[in-house]
């Protein structure tokens, strides 16, 4: 998909078309079984304003500022060491930040009130080694934190796994474990393990980098067809060819800081930075 | 070696009158198996705690775990055992050392104590080792997903971290269960003990001390079996 | 609660403490720890030498050592030795052994067993290779060991086999049982002489944590310098 050639601008594609998609036209229904609950408040999912983070006296994130709308796809991309990994991670407060501001459904993140599982559970957040849970079947996988976190009954939480198990082409493996799948087909799981918590937001770290190239088609569907749906997604990968298709707004980031932020069209197509065209040819090819 | 042996010594009467010196050593062998089984809660439930706090981001939390496994691991268990035996009721006030030293069976509950402190330490390193060698995105994984810090640990940390550490548990289990003999010094009757006073009453050294020999080498068979099994069945799929 | 700790008495004995008791225990602990590492390598040369019964034999002692309470194996060799003696040399009875031979006897025999297994561990740790690259330089199996894979093997493991020697040093205080004077032996004896269980319990407990704590400071020192190394 990446290695395809591009053309120098190619037209805008519609963001409208993706927040609008109606459930249910998906090839095997939708990985949404409802709606994604109503933000508690208009402005933005995320709000990422000004966030500098150091380690030590090394600084990995500088002064990014992005933000992502109710329904929108945003895509982060940039050369490895760019911080885009740690830049998400600090979005659910994985990784702490220094400076700056980060809201999510018009929380904030780093204040100490905050109930931080609680706004987790609401964020949804799919890794790039997939982190299953390995001692538990996929079953008790897509469980577990419903029934902890969300306080649902076992039934309730294993019939909400298996459904969503079943829209990811998954239901025949609900008994096996983790060891017992393929790297695609657990991060499938790992997709379905965050949906089963009914997010606001889902936030993918680079989820097919780890994957063997046969792999990655199949998980990018799922993907796809999630944003189909309209669900507001940030994620950071190397796929452009995702990007190109369903991605609203494109992120460059290097060294820490964001380059360039816009259309697939313009950040893919016709970047104004020297150092966006340079990693567009090395990715591309 | 002009010894004389005797191996019909064990179906001789004890000069406790209260048996055989089959009998005495068999007391003996319940009495290290009771120590070692008390000891090994005491020390895996500690040990667990000490483990978890020195994996914590907090600080404090490291320190005190680090001071706790530094303090029982650089103390001989011999010079631990006559602390807890005869000088806590010293430094305690009055009546608690009081009521310690007239305490019924006290060698046994110092034992208890003193072994699973002990062994604890040991137990908190595997367990530190054990969260530490799984991958860094499991924690975050647990917390991406709303779960508390406890939760985590609770349900995805500890649960694959014991499943790895379950060999090196097994031999601190094994050195925990030989250490009961060091309580003899306190007056402890385990098995080697036993062995000791037969030896003492009898004067038949070294059949007492090869039937104690070949009953450690079988609990230690025994132990490696059943770990074995339990390996096993904790194993998980596809790993 | 320390008021009426009488801390004289360790002031009155401290000669008696460290020059009669530290001194067994450091010289016990020294030469049990060097002859444990020869002993132990020996063991696990045969143990890795892929001969015929010379790997069972090493395993069998291995694991029979590491099955048993130290305490039972002192009480062991402190009976057995006289015998063995006399068998050795022929004597009519049982040979008088002294303390300090007897638990050298017993603990490098004992200690042997699990510095055996360090050693097994660090001689693994060394690339095939490099005994393959010793033999075709045409070193025999002894100049290759002792001049090739050994000195690897034991720099790599310096820092295990000192740490179990920290844990010899604590070990040693178990010939308690023998009524030897070593360290603890000797703060034993003052404290029932004096009836001063607590101060001296007490003051053998911040020695033996001093140095313990001090020596193991220093071997992950150690261990870091062999990491860079490497």
């Amino acid at each position: 998909m990446t290695s395809s050639a591009m053309p120098p601008v190619s037209p805008v594609p519609e963001p409208q078309a993706a927040v609008d998609a109606a459930p249910g036209t998906g090839p095997v229904g939708t990985l949404l079984t409802e709606r994604p609950p109503v933000p508690a408040t208009t402005g933005p999912m995320i709000a990422i304003d000004g966030v500098s983070k150091w380690y030590g006296d090394f600084q990995v994130l500088t002064n990014c500022t992005t933000s992502v709308t109710k329904g929108e796809v945003v895509v982060v991309c940039g050369p490895s060491g760019s911080g885009k990994s740690t830049l998400i991670k600090c979005v659910n407060a994985l990784e702490p930040f220094q400076k700056g501001q980060i809201t999510v459904d018009g929380t904030k993140i780093a204040d100490k009130k905050t109930n931080l599982p609680k706004l987790r559970s609401r964020v949804g957040m799919v890794f790039q080694h997939f982190e299953l849970f390995p001692h538990l079947s996929i079953t008790d996988n897509l469980s577990l934190a419903q029934r902890k976190v969300l306080g649902r009954s076992r039934d309730e939480a294993e019939a909400k796994g298996l459904a969503l198990l079943e829209r990811v082409g998954l239901k025949a493996h609900a008994h096996k474990f983790p060891g017992q799948l393929s790297g695609g087909q657990q991060q499938r799981v790992a997709i379905a393990r965050a949906l089963a918590m009914n997010p606001i937001v889902m936030l993918f770290d680079e989820p097919t980098s780890a994957l063997d190239p046969e792999m990655v088609g199949e998980v990018l569907d799922v993907m796809v067809e999630l944003a189909r749906e309209g669900m507001t997604m940030m994620v950071v990968t190397h796929e452009l060819g995702f990007a190109r298709e369903v991605a609203d707004t494109v992120v460059y980031m290097d060294q820490g800081g964001i380059v360039e932020a816009g259309t697939p069209a313009e950040v893919l197509g016709g970047p104004r930075e020297a150092r966006t065209r340079s990693f567009l040819s090395a990715v591309i090819g | 070696m002009n010894y004389n042996w005797n191996w019909g010594i064990f179906f001789e009467a004890s000069p406790e009158g209260t048996g055989t010196y089959a009998d005495m050593l068999l007391s003996g062998l319940m009495w290290t198996i009771l120590t070692a089984l008390c000891a090994w809660v005491v020390a895996f439930a500690v040990g667990s705690v000490v483990g978890v706090l020195r994996t914590l981001p907090s600080r404090a939390a490291q320190a005190v775990g680090n001071a706790y496994v530094e303090l029982f691991r650089n103390i001989p268990l011999l010079v631990q055992m006559f602390l807890w035996y005869f000088v806590l009721p010293e430094v305690l006030p009055e009546s608690w050392g009081t009521w310690l030293k007239q305490l019924p069976d006290a060698p046994f509950y110092t034992a208890v104590v003193c072994l699973g402190f002990f062994t604890a330490s040991r137990v908190a390193e595997q367990v530190r080792a054990g969260i530490q060698a799984l991958p860094r995105g499991q924690r975050m994984a647990g917390t991406a997903l709303g779960l508390t810090t406890a939760q985590t640990y609770r349900y995805v940390l500890l649960p694959n971290a014991y499943r790895i550490i379950l060999p090196p548990l097994t031999s601190e289990f094994l050195n925990n269960l030989k250490n009961t003999s060091v309580a003899l010094t306190i007056g402890l009757l385990e098995l080697t003990a036993r062995a000791r006073a037969m030896q003492e009453f009898s004067f038949q050294v070294f059949e007492a001390f090869t039937a104690a020999t070949i009953i450690y080498i079988i609990i230690n068979l025994l132990v490696v079996t059943v770990a074995g099994v339990i390996e096993r069945r904790v194993a998980v799929p596809g790993r | 609660m320390f008021s009426n700790f009488d801390f004289g008495v360790i002031l009155n004995s401290w000669r008696y403490l460290f020059l009669d008791g530290m001194t067994f225990t450091l010289t016990l602990t020294a030469l049990a720890a060097v002859g444990g590492v020869i002993l132990g390598t020996l063991i696990a040369m045969m143990r890795l030498s892929g001969l015929p019964v010379l790997p069972q034999i090493a395993k069998v002692y291995v694991n029979f050592m590491r099955s048993l309470p130290l305490v039972l194996v002192i009480f062991w060799f402190y009976f057995l030795v006289p015998y063995i003696g006399q068998w050795i040399i022929g004597a009519e009875r049982p040979i008088q052994v002294g303390a300090f031979s007897s638990s050298l006897i017993t603990f490098t025999l004992f200690e042997a067993a699990y510095f055996s297994e360090i050693m097994r561990a660090g001689i693994q740790s060394i690339p095939k290779g490099q005994g393959a690259a010793a033999s075709a330089l045409g070193l025999t199996y002894w100049q290759s060991m002792g001049s090739v894979i050994l000195p690897q093997a034991f720099r790599n493991m310096l820092p295990v086999l000192l740490t179990q020697t920290i844990v010899l040093f604590q070990d040693t205080s178990l010939v308690y049982v023998l009524s030897i004077t070593d360290f603890l032996g000797a703060a034993s004896k003052i404290a029932q002489r004096d009836g001063r269980l607590v101060e001296m319990y007490l003051f053998a407990a911040v020695v033996y944590f001093t140095v313990c704590f001090i020596a193991s400071l220093l071997v992950r020192r150690l261990q870091r310098r062999v990491a860079i190394i490497r």
